[in-house]
């Protein structure tokens, strides 16, 4: 198997998503390694399209490229281009005529990276899509829970937070039901978008009553807009009821796992002691980031040599 | 000048006609309709196998202009209705524009005489600035040639000037159309609120947002006796609540597009803006009560909606490209293809709701073959198959997401006022 792009989970079967956790182990063992560098991309430019702040996904993405030896180059654009006239595809093609293999874009409109992917020859990997999917993050997630617990088929994954606006929610919906996971979702109903259960979740609003059946819990970020938008009364009232507190951690099994996709509003979504709680696996997620991004790297570049050579 | 269409399958709604006949028109009018018509005429036309009907009309369009030249015009866009069937099209202020003066409706007027090939009626709007706090002057929009008052897609919140608008306008005479979106419940919202829109992330608008102004709307058309038109009707709550109304006898009529018709959210790919309409798809239930909805009178019209917008401001991301899609030239080879073909609504309920009904509705001329009338004429083949390509298309935009799709049943002949603007296949005006 090849792939060209990587813009949602939704598109890869059980298969699809093993191969990629399998090449992210793979890749990982060089982390231990004193000289942190396989020559797989040499030669090959990869560019960092960020619409949208971020440093956490934008640094895991240029350290995988750089350990695997591609030519990084990293472009912010701010979203206001658009109103000097630019438009994301013009952009696209000014990149590729500068000669880039790959396109890692980060975007604040659902939709960006599909629309770039069918612009451009490169290849491109979506970073984050609106509220669209977050490929990586899933794929991290994923990894990060196989790596504690061996498999992910069977387990009672619990996502709690503002699903509404969530692209990592999305996309570890798709693929953890793929590798055979429960899914429940746990947050207010004003954060919830509608037709969940028919993507086989179950959706819940009470999270002490599910925490003791958790295997995992992903903890989302919270953001302070909500509480303007009417979404949320307060976010005092939010961590009472779907904060990640030291009462709840009590609720929590002893193998059961704590991630958090990043950054962390602490005090409000999850308390420190969470975070530092020995169950948490936050840290690791960032790590295995990196190793899953070397391994959709390689992928999507392997799978344009199998098509060149069809 | 006397023309004879010879043998083509007739139907004409208003007069329950649906058999072979002849048409003989004479000058620009219709003279008459009947078995072997033998009198003599300058040109006879075999019309066999094909449908002859009243010339359509588009109850709702926008043509660019002015401002929008690159993506239509009044030329462009009356060349692309000719090629459609169409012998009049209503046409509205443009994009975020408003046909709030005298002025507008005399700017439609001039430049529809000086080179729009159908019939161009002007659609002024409610309130000034279509900002739903004052209105315009009614009367004098009327007077000037303003056949409906429409304030696009922004509906007017305020539950006061509404009541007003319509108190004011049925004194006058002109009917009131209303797009039906409570602005804060559909929020920033670029597609159905469901199952869809949560899959693709993108921001949605729940029926609820369309249902609840169309019941609002109602009550205000109930409580004032003015003549309400609703646009672009695309749930099947709102047909029920317009059904529910009709039996009441609310002086309301309402219409659908095409594409609400035919197409689902299910559809809606959210790398090609071509799929983002206002009102947004809805999914198939909703679908299939509209059909419901026009086979028993629930629903009057289909209008088209029709909405040019350039490429480059298309091809961009879903939720910051203009909604709209172009459709005067395709909206009778979709609904014959994908609705008559289907055995889902009959020809002549199509007919009907594009020509007898729209003229009725706005109190225009034509709609009917009958003898008098405008020779607005439209001659329909219904085995002519192709692929349809907007890019060898009359209107100057190619938004529209039925690019590459096989359709049958395309007009081949139109007639406005006893001439011929679109013959075999080419518009000739």
């Amino acid at each position: 198997m090849g792939f060209k792009h990587l813009i949602r989970i939704r598109d890869l079967s059980a298969a699809d998503i093993e191969r990629i956790l399998t090449t992210a182990a793979a890749c990982k063992d060089i982390f231990g390694r004193e000289v942190k560098k396989m020559p797989t991309l040499r030669g090959r430019v990869m560019v960092n399209l960020f619409c949208e702040p971020s440093t956490r996904t934008r640094t895991s993405f240029e350290l995988a490229g750089k350990w695997m030896s591609a030519d990084v180059v990293n472009i912010a654009v701010p979203s206001s281009s658009v109103v000097k006239g630019e438009s994301l595809v013009d952009t696209a093609k000014t990149l590729e005529a500068l000669g880039a293999d790959i396109v890692v874009i980060r975007h604040p409109s659902a939709g960006a990276p599909a629309l770039l992917a069918r612009a451009v020859r490169a290849a491109v990997i979506n970073a984050g899509d609106g509220m669209h999917e977050h490929p990586t993050q899933a794929l991290l997630d994923m990894f990060t829970i196989q790596e504690a617990k061996g498999t992910i088929d069977g387990l009672h994954v619990v996502i709690v937070g503002d699903i509404l606006h969530s692209r990592v929610a999305r996309s570890n919906i798709w693929g953890l039901r793929a590798l055979g996971a429960r899914i429940t979702v746990v947050g207010p109903p004003t954060l919830m978008p509608p037709g969940l259960e028919q993507l086989g979740v179950q959706v819940r609003h009470d999270l002490d009553a599910v925490l003791p059946e958790a295997d995992v819990v992903n903890v989302l970020r919270i953001q302070r807009e909500r509480q303007h938008a009417a979404l949320i009364p307060s976010l005092r009232e939010y961590t009472r009821l779907f904060g990640l507190t030291r009462e709840r951690l009590a609720r929590l099994r002893p193998d059961a796992l704590i991630l958090h996709p990043g950054p962390a509003n602490l005090g409000v979504e999850i308390v420190q002691d969470a975070v530092d709680d020995p169950r948490a696996r936050i840290h690791d997620q960032v790590t295995n980031g990196v190793a899953v991004r070397m391994a959709v790297l390689y992928l999507v570049t392997g799978g344009r040599h199998d098509a060149a050579a069809a | 000048m006397r023309r004879l269409l010879k043998a083509g399958r007739v139907i004409d709604p208003a007069g329950g006609v649906d058999a072979v006949l002849d048409v003989m028109v004479t000058g620009g009018v219709v003279a008459e309709v009947g078995q072997d018509l033998s009198c003599e005429a300058e040109e006879v036309v075999d019309c066999a196998g094909k449908i002859v009907a009243p010339g359509l009309i588009d109850l709702r369009a926008q043509l660019g202009e002015p401002g929008r030249e690159l993506a239509e015009t009044f030329v462009s866009g009356s060349r692309a209705a000719a090629a459609g069937g169409f012998t009049a099209v209503c046409v509205r202020a443009p994009y975020e524009q408003a046909g709030d003066s005298a002025g507008w409706v005399s700017f439609v007027r001039e430049r529809a005489r000086q080179g729009a090939v159908v019939r161009i009626h002007p659609i002024g709007s409610v309130t000034k600035g279509c900002a739903g706090n004052e209105l315009v002057e009614m009367d004098e929009l009327r007077a000037a040639g303003a056949v409906a008052l429409y304030d696009g897609d922004r509906t007017i919140s305020r539950t006061g000037v509404m009541r007003r608008a319509l108190e004011y306008a049925r004194m006058v005479g002109v009917p009131v159309m209303v797009h039906c979106e409570d602005a804060d419940l559909a929020g920033p919202g670029v597609m159905h609120e469901g199952f869809h829109s949560t899959v693709h992330g993108l921001p949605g608008i729940p029926a609820a947002a369309e249902e609840i102004v169309v019941a609002r709307d109602l009550a205000l058309a109930e409580l004032t006796g003015a003549r309400l038109h609703i646009a672009h009707v695309t749930t099947a709550k709102s047909v029920a609540l317009i059904r529910a109304a009709k039996t009441r006898a609310v002086a309301v009529t309402c219409d659908v597009t095409p594409h609400h018709l035919v197409f689902t959210d299910a559809d809606v790919d959210p790398a090609d803006a071509n799929w983002k309409v206002r009102p947004p798809l809805r999914p198939r239930a909703d679908a299939e009560a509209l059909v419901e909805g026009l086979r028993d009178g629930t629903i009057d019209a289909v209008a088209t909606d029709h909405g040019p917008h350039l490429r480059e401001d298309k091809q961009v991301e879903f939720d910051r490209a203009p909604a709209g899609m172009i459709g005067l030239e395709t909206a009778v080879p979709l609904l014959l293809t994908r609705l008559v073909a289907a055995g889902r609504l009959s020809l002549p309920q199509v007919i009907a709701a594009m020509s007898w009904h729209p003229a009725r509705i706005l109190g225009l001329p034509g709609g009917t073959l009958a003898p008098g009338a405008p020779a607005d004429i439209v001659v329909i083949d219904p085995d002519v198959e192709r692929v349809y390509d907007p890019i060898r298309g009359y209107s100057h935009s190619r938004n529209t997401p039925l690019a590459g799709q096989r359709l049958a049943g395309w007009p081949v002949a139109t007639m406005v006022n006893g001439r011929w603007v679109f013959r075999d296949g080419r518009v000739v005006a």
